[in-house]
């Protein structure tokens, strides 16, 4: 036996153990585990996986081991992912801290922040925010105007950021913060790092056509954060920005692979619609079929979106090419899933609508697609103008 | 392994540019289409990449390649398709395929030397109409003595006009029979078909032609189920290498119109400045990117004996195809006018990908052909 055969074994052997019934179902929006302070969770089976998991550093399994990571190699990973494909396990833990900040702290933070805050996202037990748009700054997110004075060992931070997802039940904030007022605008900003309990921050929450909030504005009102929560050099956060954008991009657009949907949109048709069904909708089949071609195109775009990033041969641009064909590629999922459905799917609470009313906020989030579209037209292309 | 290129495979590319930026330019190929050689292929192209060992890199050494696997293949067809290189690349490694698969030791010995040097060169005929469709086999083999009498026709035979030998997938007693026959031999009628890519082909009639038993692939043991995994083999590696050969045709297409906006200029600026423009190519980059991944994919799993394989040639045949298209016709959009000069030679990519795209099974073909196999709707 093989030593990935051996350790395929062993993986069965642990999840067989410990993986609970609950999370062994077909995941949803509400079944998502967020971790944090105070956590909220649906089933105590929840809790159980997150602190299971988050002890073998298998919420973040390819992380060093020094900073709560499993570790493991690019096969191990792989291998720990089909197994637990295999038993329809849920992910353990959701979190901007493993997708956005964790990567940006491997690159640019210092040895006592990775120490200090890789291990607790690790283990869920800080839920992040991410606090880069403003009401003047979306597209345009170097025009932040959210400014950091300089008080001699702290910055007093003032202004306001919007659109911050769960602003309301995260436990602190990575902000794009101007601390050099009279640098050039992509020179004057520092990312810092907020805990959301300090005396000054409050959050707003904003309804979306889904029904629900999951988004704040949220206020800083003379806060004071210490120098050493600087990621980075001051002055320069606007290149942590960018790096942690690049992870937020393949996360958003990896979206439609990631979860996991006990069924495909083929497998949705014939349960809805049978056989005979299917054959009599001959042109909303030939829509489903594009549809899992492209489902698949993009299962392998990121396997090897993976595979380049263990052998040091990423391309700068790979975020942009999976938000933009995977978030394009959810919307057209849930729209057909409505398609299957026809009145059946109108429940503002059912899980078809609720799925389909969410999908185009990933088109717009993380760098709109139009952006996507001029960072690949000008950085990649080298196609000349503005 | 991983989906992405190792080093001796990047060295693979890097040789083989060379060596087609020297001997097959696309001036090359537009030379040999203006000069109506019949042959409408280059025999020295062909023996300076078979002495290289590109002709068919995929042949395990066992069987006397040079064992660099589908990959490498993969690469081949890729690079000539960014020159529009006319070789009996794909023919070559269809009769190879099936010779591996199906063949007995006497004839593998007989014709997998002169195919991998380059001196023979093999033609597949399997298709009986228009639209790829190789369940319908009209052509029959019967009994004849000691040996098959043939009665059918096949069209669009790629390399058929050319090759010294062919391979004929017939219908036998009891299902699928590949038949080596002469294309000289009495009764065989070769017709050369015009085509718009300016390749080989031809249609082929069979009537009445005698053949020996030694003829049945894999002879006396030679058996329909042989036969027929030996064909669905041979047709799943054709599929990825045209689809490797569609993304080279692609990128190419695509590279010289991302020049053509730095350098045409309308209105006072570069015609590149015009967001319009910058979002279409840029699309098209997504496009060719994820195509990449397909391809690479497929091409690995064929030489890992995935058990996805077949589906995966699919999936990329279908990709390829689509990406192709689109890629083709924004090409053509983008440089206006002389876009649709037979002097400028981006039409003779547009032409081309046409043909590959269609050849063993176009994205419809192989949309239908998954929904069957993997998706069941
Ligand atoms: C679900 C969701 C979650 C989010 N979560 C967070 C979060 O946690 N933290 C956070 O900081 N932000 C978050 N955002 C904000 C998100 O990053 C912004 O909405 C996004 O960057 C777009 O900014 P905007 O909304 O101001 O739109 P605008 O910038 O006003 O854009 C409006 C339209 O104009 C187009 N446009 C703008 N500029 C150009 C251009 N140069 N060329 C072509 N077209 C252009 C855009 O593509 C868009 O279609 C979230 C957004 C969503 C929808």
């Amino acid at each position: 036996m093989s030593d990935l055969d051996a350790f395929r074994a062993e993986v069965r052997a642990w999840l067989e153990e410990n993986a609970p019934p609950f999370i062994r179902q077909p995941e949803s929006i509400e079944t998502a585990i967020w971790g944090g302070r105070k956590p909220s969770f649906i089933h105590d089976d929840q809790r159980l996986w997150m602190e299971r998991m988050g002890a073998k550093g298998w919420t973040v399994p390819e992380w060093p081991r020094e900073y709560g990571g499993g570790g493991l190699s690019r096969d191990e990973a792989k291998i720990l992912a089909q197994e637990m494909r295999r038993i329809g396990a849920r992910r353990p833990l959701d979190s901007l801290g493993i997708w956005m900040l964790g990567p940006a702290l491997l690159k640019y933070g210092t040895e006592e922040q990775k120490r200090e805050h890789l291990p607790r996202i690790a283990r869920g037990e800080i839920r992040w925010a991410q606090g880069y748009s403003e009401p003047g700054a979306g597209s345009d997110l170097a025009s932040v105007a959210t400014k950091g004075e300089d008080k001699g060992d702290h910055f007093l931070v003032n202004g306001s950021k919007i659109w911050t997802s769960y602003g309301d039940k995260c436990d602190m904030i990575f902000a794009l913060v101007r601390t050099e007022p009279d640098a050039p605008k992509h020179l004057g900003i520092s990312f810092l790092l907020i805990d959301m309990a300090d005396p000054g921050v409050s959050t707003r929450p904003i309804k979306l056509i889904a029904g629900d909030s999951p988004f704040t504005q949220t206020f800083f009102d003379n806060v004071k954060v210490p120098k050493g929560n600087v990621v980075g050099e001051r002055g320069r956060g606007w290149d942590v920005c960018k790096y942690l954008l690049s992870h937020e991009r393949e996360m958003i657009g990896s979206l439609p692979t990631t979860q996991l949907s006990a069924e495909t949109l083929a497998q949705h048709a014939v349960r809805v619609l049978g056989a005979d069904g299917i054959a009599r909708a001959g042109a909303l089949r030939s829509d489903i079929m594009q549809h899992e071609i492209d489902a698949w195109t993009l299962a392998i775009a990121i396997e090897r979106a993976g595979d380049q990033a263990k052998a040091k041969a990423s391309s700068p641009f790979t975020g942009s090419v999976l938000k933009l064909f995977g978030t394009e590629l959810m919307k057209r999922r849930t729209e057909l899933a409505m398609s299957i459905e026809g009145s059946a799917g109108f429940d503002p609470q059912g899980h078809e609508a609720q799925e389909w009313l969410h999908a185009p906020a990933n088109t717009i989030a993380g760098g709109s697609n139009e952006i996507q579209l001029n960072i690949l037209a000008k950085r990649a292309l080298g196609l000349p103008g503005a | 392994m991983p989906l992405v290129l190792t080093e001796d495979e990047q060295m693979l590319v890097e040789s083989l540019r060379s060596l087609l930026s020297r001997s097959a330019p696309v001036a090359a190929f537009r030379a040999l289409r203006d000069s109506g050689d019949p042959k409408r292929y280059s025999p020295a192209l062909w023996a300076e990449l078979a002495e290289a060992g590109f002709a068919a890199p995929q042949v395990p050494e066992a069987e006397g390649g040079i064992g660099m696997g589908y990959a490498a293949a993969g690469l081949a067809a890729e690079e000539m398709g960014r020159v529009l290189a006319a070789t009996p690349f794909l023919s070559t490694a269809l009769a190879i395929e099936l010779l591996i698969a199906a063949g007995d030791a006497g004839q593998k010995a007989a014709l997998l030397p002169g195919l991998l040097d380059g001196s023979r060169l093999f033609a597949l005929a399997i298709e009986e109409g228009g639209r790829h469709d190789p369940d319908t086999r009209a052509t029959r083999a019967t009994r004849d003595g000691a040996g098959w009498r043939i009665e059918g026709t096949k069209r669009f035979v790629l390399d058929g006009g050319v090759a010294d030998g062919l391979i004929v997938a017939t219908q036998g007693e009891d299902g699928p029979m590949l038949l080596l026959v002469d294309p000289g031999a009495p009764g065989v009628a070769v017709t050369p078909r015009a085509s718009i890519d300016s390749r080989n082909a031809a249609d082929i009639a069979f009537e009445g032609v005698s053949v020996g038993a030694d003829a049945v692939l894999g002879g006396a043991n030679g058996s329909a189920d042989d036969a027929a995994a030996a064909i669905a083999r041979a047709l799943d590696v054709g599929r990825v290498l045209l689809a490797a050969e569609l993304l080279g045709i692609a990128q190419e297409a695509f590279d010289r119109t991302v020049a053509y906006l730095k350098e045409r200029e309308q209105f006072g600026v570069k015609i590149g400045t015009f967001q319009a423009l910058q979002h279409r190519a840029a699309r098209q980059y997504v496009a060719l990117d994820l195509a990449r991944s397909v391809v690479l994919k497929a091409l690995r799993a064929l030489d890992e004996g995935d058990k996805a394989r077949s589906a995966l040639a699919s999936l990329a045949k279908a990709v390829t195809t689509r990406t192709a298209r689109e890629a083709m016709n924004e090409a053509v959009q983008m440089h206006g006018g002389v876009g649709v000069t037979d002097e400028f030679d981006i039409g003779l990519f547009f032409k081309r990908a046409r043909v590959a795209g269609e050849t063993l099974g176009d994205d419809y073909f192989h949309r239908e052909r998954l929904a069957k196999m993997v998706w069941g709707i």
